[in-house]
């Protein structure tokens, strides 16, 4: 291929790849409601078109129409910066992430992910660590005890959980023996989804990933009733969108890295005993991967309305004196079973 | 300062969670899926039961005479000193009527003493609970609003009967 054809055809899937996150997060937002809702036995947004489906953008605009307002005390390159970082990572880490298998278009073989990189795995890794910055960043900057306070704790806790996240995601690496989201995903054929070969691991992992994008029972740096807002207190208009948004955006990918690593991406079991045509096939892969990742927003959100906030010390103790030692005996028994088989 | 000692007596699997998370989950799920209390309200209205003390309104017989009496007992045990009555006599021997009538909104706190002290069963608490308006002088209720047919009233008549 040719230098022009990837640029064209990797400036498409961006195109895609973004309009698609931006759609799926204030639809997301919806659904959080609606959900919400439902759960506690109401009917949740129903005005704003037929049953509320344009609730979203009624939001957004009202958002944009709002006033910007920078408090006085604030740092304000930082506190400007801040949000920006927040949805530069939230945008920038799907990119890796594989959606689909690779599948021929006018006689060229075109992945179905942006960009396909041998370590992609560490850069997800990298990016959702630059995150943290987004957040301290904005605590720090906004010149307010409340959003000091949240920007702390999400700095403690999101550097705990990062190494629970990563051994378990060494567990993963050593199974697939390859940093590529889709040699993992490959590696993941038939039943061989590392949601089965490694429970212990899917457990530690989606914990973790609870508590790197700052959801319910790990939302401490939001904690409403002690913190008014938490990091973005104090944030107003399309600001505050922006971590808003941002904070779905990281549920959309944390749910992605979820079904890529454990729950195994796009494949479907036995759909080669069909004998499907190719088209089909791919056709039939992409929406089971995109219907693994809706079933994962939804246990996200089903969660945020289960279960309660933990306290600071329980949440310190479970990152450290459980969740760590549990991935690391998952390491092991993934190198057993590396040895075994 | 002395250490509490609290006794936890929790099982093994509760205390690994992730049963009790499971069984939270399932009656999350299970709530997501009966049926919904809420009433749209513009569309679907409330309709309250006879014990329901809403806007203050004055009885009128079905030949358009008001049942007040204008003995101004309403006006004396109004907590909030919300109405106002002016007497005036009729020209039947011995019997008043109230000139002016005049309840202000603004201050009503639908306690429904009013209601308990008349002894003409004149000022009833109505169903009517939509009572927004836009400017202060509108909070006043004269008689024009207050006068309402006895036959719709009916509901509350017998409530206050009975329980009164």
């Amino acid at each position: 291929m040719s230098m022009l054809e990837v640029i064209i055809i990797s400036l498409v899937k961006i195109l895609v790849i973004a309009t698609l996150m931006l759609l799926t997060v204030s639809y997301l937002v919806y659904f959080e409601r609606k959900i919400a809702a439902w759960a506690q036995n109401r009917i949740g947004p129903n005005r704003v078109g037929p049953a509320g489906i344009f609730q979203p953008f009624a939001d957004v605009l009202k958002l944009l129409l709002k006033e910007d307002i920078v408090p006085e005390a604030a740092n304000k390159p930082l506190h400007t910066l801040a949000p920006i970082i927040a949805l530069f990572v939230a945008f920038s880490t799907f990119a890796v992430l594989p959606i689909g298998p690779s599948f021929s278009l006018f006689g060229k073989q075109i992945p179905f992910v942006v960009a396909d990189v041998n370590i992609g795995i560490l850069y997800v890794l990298a990016l959702t660590s630059l995150g943290v910055y987004a957040i301290t960043f904005s605590g720090w900057s906004s010149g307010s005890k409340y959003s000091l306070l949240g920007g702390i704790r999400s700095s403690a806790q999101m550097i705990s959980y990062e190494i629970s996240m990563g051994f378990s995601v060494a567990g993963v690496i050593l199974l697939a023996q390859s940093l590529r989201p889709v040699a993992i995903v490959e590696a993941q054929s038939g039943w061989m989804w590392n949601i089965i070969l490694q429970p212990i691991g899917f457990i530690t992992f989606l914990v973790s990933a609870f508590a790197e994008t700052n959801r319910l029972p790990f939302d401490l740096p939001e904690a409403e009733p002690e913190l008014v807002g938490g990091y973005h207190t104090e944030y107003s208009s399309m600001k505050f969108a922006a971590f808003f948004l941002s904070e779905y955006a990281n549920m959309i990918i944390s749910s992605a890295l979820i079904v890529t690593l454990y729950l195994g991406g796009w494949q479907i079991p036995y759909l080669e005993t069909l004998h499907l045509s190719a088209g089909l096939t791919v056709a039939l892969q992409i929406v089971a991967f995109i219907a693994k990742l809706v079933f994962m927003l939804f246990f996200f959100i089903w969660v945020r309305w289960s279960i309660p906030r933990f306290r600071y010390d329980q949440l310190m103790n479970i990152g450290w004196k459980v969740m760590f030692p549990l991935s690391l005996l998952n390491l092991l028994w993934v190198a057993l079973l590396g040895m075994i088989f | 300062m002395a250490k509490k000692n609290r006794v936890k007596d929790l099982s093994f699997s509760q205390r690994i969670y992730i049963v009790e998370i499971v069984k939270g989950l399932a009656l999350t799920f299970k709530n997501m899926l009966k049926p919904k209390f809420t009433m749209e309200y513009p569309e679907v209205k409330f309709d309250p039961p006879a014990s329901y003390r809403g806007r203050p309104v004055l009885a009128m017989e079905d030949n358009g005479q008001e049942r007040c009496v204008a003995c101004g007992l309403c006006s004396r045990v109004c907590p909030a000193l919300a109405i106002e009555v002016r007497a005036a006599e009729t020209e039947n021997e011995k019997e008043r009527y109230p000139e002016k009538f005049e309840i202000n909104m603004l201050r009503c706190i639908f306690c429904g003493f009013c209601e308990e002290v008349c002894p003409e069963e004149a000022i009833l608490m109505s169903k009517d609970y939509e009572l927004a308006f836009t400017n202060r002088q509108d909070g006043l209720y004269g008689k024009d609003k207050l006068l309402t047919p006895v036959s719709r009233l009916q509901d509350r008549i017998n409530f206050i009967r009975q329980f009164k």
